[in-house]
C-alpha cells in the first residue's frame, strides 16, 4: 500500500510542471498588459511613462525565457510571487481566499452527498416506481439547468419572495449566508451523484454474485447492505472525488453571482486586468486541489477494493 | 446643505428627494455598493486608478480639493483658504487646523509634501504621478534627477505653498483618488495597503477580502456635526442581476443600474421614483486611425458620423440610458456648445461625402471592441446594417477590456470603439486632442490641427475663466468638425436608492461615488439599518 502511495503522490508532480508550462505559455501570449488594463475603463487618460515603469518594474520588458526561467525557479521555491495590483504575495491572497472556497465547496458536496446517494440508490431499489421517475427527472433538469440562472432564481425565492436567506454575500460567515450558493454550487454534483448511483446499484443488482447471494437465503437487506452498497462504492467515490476537485474551478461563477469571498472571484478579477501571478497561482492551485482530491479517491479505491492495488 | 443648484444638478433628471430635505437624522448603518468587480485591489487608494477603490477613498481619505457636485467643480477640502500669485503658478494654502488623522496625528503641510513624493515617487510607479507632475519640479523627481519636488514649499505646519507648471485649475489632479493625503508619520508604508488611515469621516474598520470594507464614524472628523451616519458597510457586488434582488429584498441601499434594469425600474411605480440620473462625464465614441487609408479624409470620418443613426441605438439598445453626443466634451462639461448641433442622421449625405472622398464604392474597416454591453460589441453589431447601406462593411474585432487598452495605447487598429473621460475639466479633456499629446497618451486618433492647437494653446494661458471655457468651447466645435471619431453618447448614470436615503448628489464625474458624510438616514428604515 506504501507503494501504491507513493507512486500515485509521485505522479502528480509531473502533471502540476505540465500546467505550471501551460499556464505560462498561455498568459504571456494572451493580449492585454496588467499597465493598459489600469486605463481600460477610460476613466483616465493613458500615462505611457507609468506603464513602462509598471512593465520594467514588474519584469515584463523582459525576454520571454528569462521570466519563463524566474517563473520555475520561483515555483520551485514554493514563491508564487507578487501580485502586480496589490503587491502582496501572491501565496496570502489565495491564503485570505481559501478558507471561503474550501467552506462552499465542502457544504456543496455535503448537499449533493446526502441528497444524491440516497435517492439514487432507492430509485435503483425501485426501478419505474414514482420515485424513480421523479429522481431522474430531476437529476436531468438538475445537470441541465444553468447554476448562473438557478442561483437567481432561488435568489429571487428564498430571498425575496420568502425572505428567509439573505440573497447575497458572506456575512459573519455564517450558516444562512453559506445556504444558497451552496445549494446552487451542489445541484449539478446532487444530480450526477443520484444518476451515477442509480446506474452502479443496477449493475450490481444484476450481477451473478448477488442473484447467488439471493439463492443462498440472504435476507434482502443484508444482500443490499454487503453486497450491493459495497460493490457500488467504488463507482460513487469515483463520481465524488471528480466532483468534489472540480468544485472550487466550477465556483467562480456562483462566487461572483452571491458576492462569495472565494478563489474564483479572485480568478475572474485577476484575468480582467491581467494581474499574471494572481492567475497563474489561482490556476495553480485550483489544479492542485483537484489532483490532491483525485490522488485521494485512488487511494480510497485501494482500500476499498484491494484488486485496483494490485493492477 | 446643499446652496446652489447648477448645471449639474439641472442635468439630473432625478435627485434624490432627500438630497434637497432638511431634518438630518444621525446614526444608522448604510449599506452601499461598489458594483465594479468582486473584489479591492488594494486598500493603499494612492496605488490604483480603478473606481472600485474610490469607494474607500470617500469614506477614509481626503485630499486637497474635492468634487462639488452641485456647483459641478473642485473646491477646497484641505485647507480653509488659498492665495493665487498674480501669473497664476503659486497657490499658498492656509491649511485646515482642525483636521486630524484617524492615528491622532493633526494635519500639516508635512502630510502633503510627504504624499506628493510618495505619489511621484519612480521606483512606486503610481498612477497619480502624472497629476502630481503639474507641480514645479516633479518632472524632474519623477525622472529620478532631484530628490525633492522644487515646487512643494512648507512656510509652516499649517501654510503650504505650491508652485505649478502653469496657469492651471489645480483642483481638478489634487482632488483625485490617487492624490489623497497620507499622515507622515507611519513608518510602515506597506500597512496603508491593510490599516489605511486618512482623515476622512470614516475610520477603517474591517476588510473582507472578497466580500466588503466596513468602516465606522470619525468622531474628530473635522466637519461640524458630521458624518451622520454610525458605519456603512460597502459590499462587492459585481453582478447587475444579484443587486437588483438585493436592492429589491431591502438589503442594500443603493444600486448603479444598466440598461436593463433601468428601463424596468421605471415601468414599477414602487421604484421609478426611487432614480437618481446623471449626465456623467464619459463620452462613447468609435475612434478612427488616420493611419488606415480611407480614415484620413475628414469627409469619410464625417460620412460616418451621418451615416448611423445613434438615437435609434440609443434608444434600442442602450435603452435611453444616455444622451446623444453632438461632440467630445459632455452636456455636463462648462465649455459643451449647447447651439452646436450634432451630425444628423443622413445616409444620403454619407453617400456623398464618401463619393466626394472617392469611396462611392464603400470599403471594408474592423472595429476592435469590448464585449461591453453600452459601448462594445454589441453597438459595433447595430452600426453594421447602418454602414453597408452607404457601403461600408464593418467587421467586429472582439477583445478584452484589457487587451482593447493594449491595442488602442499601441495604435494596433483601424477603429475601436470605447468610453473615454471627458471631463470634469474641459482643459484636461482636450488635451487629447492636441498634436503634442502623444498617441500612446491620450490622442488615440493621432489627432493635430494646427487651428485646434491654437485656440487650446491660448485657453491654456486664459486667467479668465469665461474666456477661457469660450476658447475651449471652439477648440471642441473643431473636433467636431474634424470628426476624429463617431460621436455616439454620453453616458447617462442612474441610481435606485431606498426611500429611507437621504443626502445622495448628481455626481457627473461618477455617480456611483457619493459623499458618504452628507447620507442620512431617516426613522422609515429597517431596523437593521437604523
Amino acid at each position: 500500500m506504501l507503494r501504491f502511495t507513493l507512486r500515485r503522490i509521485l505522479q502528480v508532480i509531473p502533471t502540476v510542471v505540465v500546467v505550471a508550462l501551460l499556464i505560462f505559455v498561455i498568459f504571456s501570449v494572451v493580449p492585454g498588459t496588467f499597465a493598459a488594463s489600469l486605463f481600460a475603463d477610460g476613466k483616465h487618460a493613458a500615462d505611457p511613462q507609468m506603464m513602462a515603469r509598471l512593465n520594467e518594474e514588474f519584469g515584463l520588458s523582459k525576454p520571454l525565457a528569462e521570466r519563463f526561467w524566474t517563473y520555475v525557479t520561483d515555483l520551485a521555491q514554493f514563491d508564487l510571487g507578487t501580485s502586480f495590483r496589490t503587491r502582496q504575495p501572491v501565496i496570502d491572497l489565495i491564503g485570505d481566499r481559501m478558507g471561503a472556497s474550501l467552506q462552499l465547496a465542502i457544504a456543496a458536496m455535503l448537499f449533493a452527498l446526502v441528497i444524491g446517494v440516497p435517492l439514487g440508490f432507492l430509485a435503483a431499489l425501485r426501478p419505474g416506481s414514482v420515485l424513480d421517475t421523479a429522481t431522474m427527472i430531476g437529476a436531468v433538469s438538475g445537470l441541465s439547468m444553468p447554476q448562473f440562472w438557478l442561483g437567481l432564481l432561488l435568489m429571487y425565492l428564498f430571498a425575496l419572495q420568502l425572505n428567509w436567506l439573505p440573497s447575497f454575500g458572506y456575512g459573519d460567515g455564517s450558516l444562512q449566508n453559506l445556504i444558497l450558493p451552496a445549494i446552487t454550487l451542489g445541484v449539478t454534483p446532487l444530480a450526477l451523484l443520484a444518476r451515477t448511483t442509480r446506474a452502479g446499484v443496477l449493475d450490481v443488482l444484476n450481477a451473478d454474485f448477488i442473484r447467488t447471494a439471493h439463492s443462498k437465503g440472504m435476507s434482502k437487506m443484508k444482500v443490499v447492505r454487503w453486497h450491493v452498497a459495497r460493490n457500488a462504492l467504488v463507482l460513487i467515490v469515483t463520481t465524488v472525488g471528480l466532483q468534489f476537485g472540480s468544485l472550487i474551478g466550477q465556483a467562480v461563477v456562483i462566487e461572483k453571482l452571491f458576492a462569495w469571498p472565494g478563489i474564483g472571484s479572485l480568478l475572474v478579477d485577476s484575468v480582467a486586468i491581467r494581474d499574471i501571478p494572481v492567475v497563474q497561482g489561482t490556476i495553480l492551485v485550483i489544479v492542485l486541489w483537484f489532483l490532491i482530491i483525485n490522488t485521494a479517491v485512488d487511494l480510497i479505491y485501494a482500500a476499498i477494493d484491494p484488486r485496483i492495488k494490485q493492477e | 446643505m446643499l446652496k446652489r443648484l447648477t448645471l449639474a444638478a439641472m442635468l439630473s433628471l432625478g435627485v434624490a428627494s432627500g438630497a434637497l430635505a432638511a431634518g438630518e437624522r444621525h446614526g444608522g448603518t448604510l449599506v452601499f455598493t461598489a458594483p465594479y468587480g468582486s473584489s479591492f485591489a488594494t486598500l493603499d487608494v494612492q496605488a490604483s486608478p480603478h473606481t472600485q477603490e474610490e469607494f474607500i477613498t470617500q469614506a477614509i481619505h481626503r485630499a486637497l480639493y474635492s468634487w462639488d457636485s452641485i456647483q459641478n467643480k473642485p473646491v477646497l477640502e484641505l485647507a480653509d483658504s488659498e492665495e493665487v500669485s498674480e501669473d497664476g503658478t503659486v497657490h499658498t494654502y492656509h491649511l485646515r487646523k482642525n483636521a486630524v488623522f484617524h492615528n491622532g496625528k493633526p494635519l500639516t503641510a508635512d502630510d502633503f509634501i510627504y504624499s506628493y513624493k510618495r505619489i511621484a515617487n519612480p521606483k512606486n510607479a503610481f498612477p497619480g504621478a502624472s497629476y502630481i507632475a503639474n507641480i514645479k519640479g516633479a518632472d524632474a523627481y519623477i525622472a529620478g534627477k532631484a530628490e525633492e519636488i522644487s515646487g512643494l514649499k512648507k512656510i509652516d505646519d499649517n501654510t503650504l505653498e505650491i508652485t505649478y507648471v502653469g496657469p492651471i485649475n489645480p483642483g481638478f489632479p489634487l482632488m483625485q483618488n490617487t492624490t489623497v493625503i497620507y499622515p507622515s508619520n507611519v513608518e510602515d508604508e506597506s500597512s496603508f495597503a491593510k490599516t489605511p488611515v486618512g482623515l476622512g469621516a470614516f475610520v477603517f474598520k474591517e476588510h473582507v477580502p472578497g466580500s466588503q470594507v466596513v468602516v465606522e464614524k470619525f468622531d474628530k472628523y473635522y466637519e461640524e456635526g458630521k458624518p451622520y451616519l454610525d458605519r456603512i458597510n460597502i459590499v462587492l457586488m459585481a453582478e447587475d442581476a444579484a443587486r437588483d434582488v438585493a436592492f429589491r429584498n431591502k438589503e442594500i441601499d443603493v444600486s448603479i443600474l444598466g440598461p436593463t434594469q433601468y428601463q424596468a425600474y421605471q415601468g414599477e411605480d414602487a421604484l421609478k421614483g426611487q432614480l437618481l440620473e446623471v449626465a456623467e462625464v464619459y463620452t462613447r465614441n468609435v475612434g478612427f486611425n488616420p493611419a488606415f487609408e480611407p480614415f484620413k479624409d475628414k469627409r469619410v470620418r464625417q460620412a460616418i458620423n451621418h451615416a448611423i443613426n445613434a438615437p435609434l441605438i440609443i434608444e434600442r439598445l442602450v435603452k435611453n440610458k444616455a444622451y446623444p453626443a453632438s461632440g467630445w466634451l459632455p452636456i455636463s462639461s462648462p465649455a459643451f456648445d449647447k447651439d452646436k448641433a450634432a451630425y444628423a442622421f443622413d445616409p444620403e449625405k454619407a453617400k456623398a461625402l464618401l463619393a466626394e472622398a472617392g469611396y462611392a464604392d464603400g470599403f471594408e474597416f474592423e472595429v476592435t471592441a469590448s464585449p461591453n454591453e453600452s459601448w462594445g460589441v454589441p453597438i459595433v453589431e447595430a452600426l453594421l446594417p447602418m454602414l453597408k447601406k452607404v457601403g461600408i462593411t464593418v467587421k467586429p474585432k472582439p477583445v478584452e477590456s484589457a487587451a482593447l487598452g493594449d491595442a488602442v495605447t499601441s495604435n494596433n487598429f483601424q477603429a475601436f470603439i470605447w468610453s473615454n473621460s471627458s471631463g470634469p475639466d474641459p482643459l484636461n479633456a482636450l488635451r487629447c486632442f492636441h498634436s503634442k499629446t502623444a498617441q500612446s497618451a491620450c490622442n488615440y486618433t493621432s489627432y493635430a490641427s494646427p487651428e485646434f492647437d491654437k485656440l487650446y494653446e491660448a485657453a491654456q494661458q486664459e486667467r479668465d475663466a469665461a474666456k477661457q471655457i469660450d476658447l475651449l468651447r471652439q477648440a471642441n466645435n473643431i473636433v467636431q468638425d474634424d470628426a476624429p471619431v463617431w460621436f455616439f453618447n454620453y453616458n447617462k448614470a442612474v441610481m435606485a436608492y431606498q426611500p429611507w436615503i437621504h443626502g445622495l448628489v448628481p455626481n457627473a464625474t461618477e455617480l456611483a461615488l457619493q459623499p458618504y458624510d452628507e447620507i442620512w438616514i431617516d426613522e422609515n428604515a429597517p431596523d437593521s439599518r437604523k
